[in-house]
């Protein structure tokens, strides 16, 4: 059932594509309600950073666990620099996401020599050294109370204030990333970040540059996640270091080990489902009682647990598309051929 | 002031030692980090709300099942999560993140059942603080530093006086021939998660204690201390852990005594970062090649 629906997918592979976009992109004119805008919105934004992780997760193999961090730091950086340095959005938005790079660079650049599970370890311990920071540098970030009034983001004089607008932007935001990892994924750095991950020795013995490779990957991934950071803060209007803790972090990873390791649909479709889930529980709880709303990050883990001992790759984790369908044509083509020499 | 701070700063390590010796068991002999470790350790603290103030069980029992269940609850995830997927030969970090997802589990359940306000954990006696060189100590930090302690010379004799420390030891260096020797490897790696989640739970128990309170935030700020502890030692050398958990300990009292309290949580990062990049095997522990 499931194979034949991923041979079906592979075959149709642009359709679906096509048929998911314009899907995305009708939806606000179709459904006017706020509520649902902003779930839809949600999805967006965390499919950007689910990307983000797996770019990294799983085409290097790297496991962070503390992509609130980047997410943390783009966002700041934006705050501070539209409302404190009088910058407007779009050169803040560049800003911000060369200063996420720089920081996964720097971050990657001595932690790199670590092994597996200890750095695993060290980014999680960056995101909460980010997180105290942020809560404490009461001179730059307001501390704990935040910063407020951060202007709504504008492109070339038009501010896009309605939230329609802002739905837009993040689905230019969103296909954007998903172009450029697609890009990435398939070209040279792609190809060494895939061998890395299936073997680092053998990789170096082939003459791939592994440690820069990695910290390529690393700062590629704290950009898309910075990016997403920018796109919260002038979405929201207001950022404080709450957000950007270590439960958010793993909610990420949910998303992204849910979704499936080294798949693009994938990643989205993991954000979706941890978007909508809450809101459904939600639903769910006006008809057998508000208990199950808070039932929500128990799920997270469960989903967790139950996916890594069945299925550790993810739902669409391991399905390349287009191997499943040069390989299914190929197999046709034989097919066809042995017939022609039967008659 | 110095020596409050100082007395204080030993308290607080010993504690980190304790829930350190729990990561450092278990990686000792499966090279994993079991992340649910300070999940557990905050349930032994709530456990003890549970069942001595709601449900008013005697106090020394209520230290005892709080303490077993923790130890079950960690072998369920031994046997249930941890076991197949080792079976199957999924990459480490596959075992990782299933304990990242029980301790999320187990902490978000925690925070079902008692909410998110900070819950105050009785005590199983009141004890009358006394003055000593100046400092103000309270006779309960003498009893958690005498509690690590005698935690440390036990497992410490577990380890290299007996059978099953010679079998674990074995296991950490080659698990396939320990069992072709005899060994049923899966029953002493459930023990020493047993082992090392009861020592989790009762460092928890004395944290709730110590500070008279608890909330499920703990399990994530004194759990990956106590996790930059173990890395400091060298995490798999028991020793390391008593030694990191009270530089750890040390250090932290001291900054938020002498430099800014708001920093005091970034400490440890700081120390588990660096010790990683410097020296990834800790003080006391060897370096390894890694071999191809």
């Amino acid at each position: 059932m499931f194979r034949k629906a991923i041979n079906f997918w592979a075959k149709h592979q642009i359709l679906i594509t096509a048929i998911f976009f314009a899907v995305v992109l009708v939806y606000p004119l179709v459904l006017e309600s706020y509520y649902l805008r902003n779930v839809a919105i949600q999805c967006l934004l965390y499919s950007i950073l689910s990307l983000a992780l797996n770019l990294i997760m799983g085409y290097t193999g790297i496991v962070v666990l503390g992509m609130a961090a980047f997410y943390g730091i783009g966002a700041y950086s934006l705050a501070i620099l539209t409302t404190k340095a009088g910058f407007s959005f779009l050169p803040a938005l560049v800003c911000s996401v060369i200063i996420t790079f720089i920081a996964g660079a720097l971050l990657a650049l001595p932690t790199l020599r670590i092994q597996g599970n200890y750095l695993a370890i060290v980014t999680l311990g960056f995101c909460e050294i980010m997180r105290i920071v942020e809560l404490n540098w009461v001179s730059l970030t307001n501390g704990p109370f935040g910063i407020k009034q951060i202007p709504a983001p504008s492109l070339f004089g038009f501010t896009l204030s309605q939230p329609v607008q802002k739905y837009y932007l993040a689905v230019v935001l969103l296909a954007i990333v998903v172009l450029l990892m697609h890009n990435v994924i398939n070209s040279r750095s792609g190809r060494a970040w895939k061998s890395i991950k299936s073997d680092p020795i053998a990789a170096q013995a082939m003459g791939i540059n592994v440690f820069r490779y990695k910290v390529f990957a690393f700062a590629i991934c704290a950009a898309i996640a910075g990016l997403a950071g920018v796109y919260y803060a002038s979405y929201i209007g207001y950022v404080d270091s709450t957000t950007f803790n270590y439960n958010q972090s793993i909610q990420i990873l949910s998303m992204t080990i849910m979704g499936g390791l080294g798949s693009i649909p994938g990643s989205i479709f993991g954000a979706i489902f941890f978007v909508i889930l809450p809101e459904f529980l939600r639903w769910l709880g006006t008809f057998c009682g508000e208990w199950i709303v808070e039932w929500r990050q128990i799920l997270y883990g469960l989903i967790l647990v139950l996916m890594i001992m069945f299925k550790s790759d993810g739902i669409l984790g391991g399905f390349d598309l287009r191997q499943i369908h040069l390989y299914n044509r190929l197999q046709e083509k034989n097919a066809a051929a042995e017939e022609g020499q039967k008659k | 002031m110095f020596f409050q701070q100082f007395i204080n700063g030993l308290a607080v390590g010993s504690i980190y030692a304790l829930v350190a010796v729990g990561y450092s068991m278990v990686y000792g002999v499966l090279k994993l980090i079991n992340f649910a470790n300070n999940a557990f350790m905050v349930a032994g603290a709530f456990l003890i709300v549970l069942l001595y103030s709601w449900w008013h069980v005697p106090y020394w029992l209520t230290v005892i099942l709080s303490l077993f269940l923790c130890g079950a609850g960690a072998v369920f995830m031994e046997r249930a999560s941890l076991n197949p997927i080792r079976k199957k030969g999924a990459p480490g970090i596959s075992a990782l993140i299933c304990t990242v997802g029980y301790s999320t589990v187990i902490t978000n359940l925690l925070l079902y059942i008692f909410g998110s306000q900070t819950i105050a954990v009785p005590s199983f006696s009141t004890f009358s603080t006394f003055t000593l060189l100046g400092a103000v100590i309270d006779p309960f930090t003498i009893i958690i530093l005498a509690t690590a302690l005698v935690m440390m010379i036990l497992l410490t004799w577990l380890t290299y006086g007996t059978k099953y420390g010679e079998a674990m030891r074995a296991i950490s260096q080659n698990s396939v021939a320990t069992q072709l020797m005899g060994v049923n490897v899966n029953r002493i790696i459930t023990i020493t998660f047993f082992i090392g989640t009861v020592c989790a739970a009762l460092s928890g128990i004395m944290i709730g204690i110590y500070y008279s309170a608890v909330d499920t935030t703990m399990s994530f700020t004194i759990g990956i201390k106590a996790f930059a502890a173990a890395i400091l030692g060298g995490i798999g050398i028991l020793h390391g852990s008593l030694v990191g958990g009270l530089v750890v300990g040390l250090l932290e009292t001291f900054v938020a005594g002498y430099i800014s309290a708001g920093y005091k949580d970034a400490i440890a990062f700081v120390i588990l970062i660096l010790v990683l990049i410097i020296r990834p095997s800790g003080l006391f522990g060897k370096q390894t090649q890694q071999k191809v």
